[in-house]
């Protein structure tokens, strides 16, 4: 077993665990704390709670706006990974295998939407839309939003690629497969959990957008994150709670499936290596 | 794949896409801050004015206090962390990336339910008899910070987790044959070894927090307006290319942040920890 570079003692280790713990705490109490308020019975959470109601949620179904925006934030990420999972991993397979002068810099280009800050791309979208004449169509929004998606795709499939032996590829070829074959039956099985966990941060990173649609969403085009920002600038009542819990709970089942299915490939992937190559990846 | 000639060709569609869509209106952007005839005119009326220089201070003032908070909270998580058992250190992980998969605008929004005048925290204070009126935490500097922190303590845990994580046990354990105590240990071994996780989780956190909007524009006070707020404001008031001009400088400090250590590359590391 690797030897541990704990130094501290039993005393220190203790203190080191309580602020530990209350900094576990100030992370996950915010995200929990709109669970309550979202089934409270009064117009906020108070101490003592005034008891429970479902009346935030059966408000979320009777006004068909949230739905509707719900619908379009759907539909738009939809979009969004459908064209940054293709865009993505044709490039990630691009930056892997190809070598070719300034791999570093188009690295860095790619994924360069992730650092600048949000405003600035938001704007240079904005005036270019306005130019173009393309400001207010949930096409438009999908576009900008893949720019700030695909990096995500390549990210994980590129981690993915790189943690791949490609002496599978060899052992198919050697066993008679066509370059399709290998592809089909080899590289994408492997690289398909990257490919999925992509796929996810690009629908999310899409559905969550919040200041590209402020600025080039048209008044009929009200993703959930706008509706919610509007709401929340004026009032402040637990429907926002509602659809946040729904929201957070969706997230959090994403995440840990993506978890569960890398785990499940990783393990996969070493199981072949073993069988086909002898192991030693 | 090896049908193709160079696999590089692959990259073609999204770079072009990129090009069209991302780097040409950027440029575009940049093009409007020069003004006409290249007199740099909107940089001149952009910071002439007290409000922009103002609103710069600010926010390096709040990046750089948001960054020296989160490194203050997330290097002991990390390190309990790492010498933790499995079991405890995968149910804390877990907490750490969970927050990762909400969006910003419903942690704010936890936040204005946590810290409101009639919230969470002033409605439990007053129940416990602890204060009689509430106390005025939303809208303030305080509340900008605590939101801020909360979205970019994972920025700061994952590099320093994955460069703990890499430091050799077996010179902790030469270390301490060669007589050191654990304090001795911790500053001459631990601590320098696990600087490249240090640094590279502050300029994430100190490059993040410069760019900022939906947290102080929700649970900020009128006061707490920063650089992000400023430009969207000034692009409300048609007041195109100035806001070019502001944003162009911001995207000057945010690259020269990152150029000052000089490795985009290790922020490829730390998000793709923190998505696989």
């Amino acid at each position: 077993m690797k030897r541990s570079i704990r130094v501290s003692g039993p005393i220190t280790q203790t203190l080191l665990g309580c602020m530990a713990f209350a900094v576990t705490l100030f992370l996950i109490v915010p995200v929990l704390i709109i669970v309550p308020t979202s089934f409270s019975a009064g117009s906020f959470l108070a101490f003592p709670p005034p008891g429970f109601s479902l009346q935030w949620y059966e408000r979320l179904l009777e006004r068909d706006v949230w739905a509707e925006s719900a619908w379009l934030s759907i539909w738009i990420a939809l979009l969004v990974t459908l064209a940054s999972t293709v865009l993505g991993t044709l490039g990630a397979f691009g930056l892997v295998r190809g070598s070719f002068w300034g791999q570093r810099v188009v690295l860095a280009f790619i994924l360069s939407p992730l650092i600048i800050p949000g405003v600035i791309v938001a704007i240079a979208i904005y005036f270019f839309y306005a130019q173009m004449r393309l400001v207010g169509s949930p096409i438009a929004i999908a576009i900008a939003h893949t720019t700030i998606a695909v990096p995500f795709v390549v990210i994980n499939v590129s981690a993915s690629l790189q943690g791949f032996d490609r002496r599978l590829e060899m052992a198919a070829q050697n066993l008679g497969a066509s370059h399709w074959d290998t592809f089909r039956l080899i590289t994408l099985p492997i690289i398909r959990p990257g490919i999925f966990a992509g796929a996810l941060f690009a629908f999310i990173s899409s559905f969550d957008e919040l200041i590209i649609a402020l600025f080039i969403a048209g008044p009929r085009q009200v993703t959930l994150p706008l509706r919610m920002w509007e709401s929340m600038k004026s009032s402040l009542d637990p429907t926002l709670a509602a659809i946040s819990v729904i929201a957070v709970s969706i997230s959090v089942a994403l995440f840990f499936t993506s978890t569960w299915l890398q785990a499940r490939a990783k393990r996969r992937t070493e199981a072949l290596t073993e069988t086909l190559v002898g192991g030693d990846a | 794949m090896k049908s193709l000639r160079n696999p590089g060709m692959l990259l073609i569609p999204l770079m072009a896409f990129l090009l069209v869509f991302y780097l040409l209106p950027v440029f575009l952007m940049l093009l409007r801050s020069a003004g006409e005839g290249w007199s740099f005119a909107p940089f001149v009326a952009a910071f002439d004015s007290v409000v922009t220089v103002k609103v710069f201070v600010f926010t390096v003032k709040v990046a750089v206090g948001v960054t020296l908070l989160t490194l203050l909270l997330a290097y002991p998580l990390a390190y309990f962390i790492v010498t933790t058992s499995d079991r405890m250190a995968a149910l804390l992980m877990a907490i750490v990336l969970v927050p990762f998969w909400t969006s910003i605008l419903i942690r704010s929004y936890a936040w204005m339910v946590l810290l409101g005048r009639k919230g969470v925290i002033n409605e439990l204070l007053t129940w416990i008899g602890v204060i009689e009126t509430p106390i005025r935490m939303l809208n303030t500097t305080f509340a900008v910070y605590i939101g801020m922190i909360h979205v970019l303590l994972p920025f700061m845990i994952l590099p320093i987790l994955s460069a703990l994580k890499g430091i050799d046990g077996r010179l902790v354990a030469a270390a301490e044959n060669l007589g050191a105590g654990p304090a001795s240990v911790f500053r001459h071994v631990i601590l320098p070894l696990s600087m490249p996780g240090v640094i590279a989780g502050s300029v994430l956190v100190f490059v993040l927090a410069l760019g900022f909007y939906i947290t102080p524009a929700l649970i900020g006070g009128p006061q707490d307006m920063m650089i992000s707020m400023l430009i969207a404001q000034k692009v409300e008031l048609y007041e195109w290319p100035e806001a070019s001009a502001i944003a162009a400088v911001l995207l000057v400090l945010t690259l020269a942040a990152l150029a000052l250590v000089g490795r985009l590359i290790s922020i490829e590391k730390v998000l793709g920890r923190a998505t696989g």
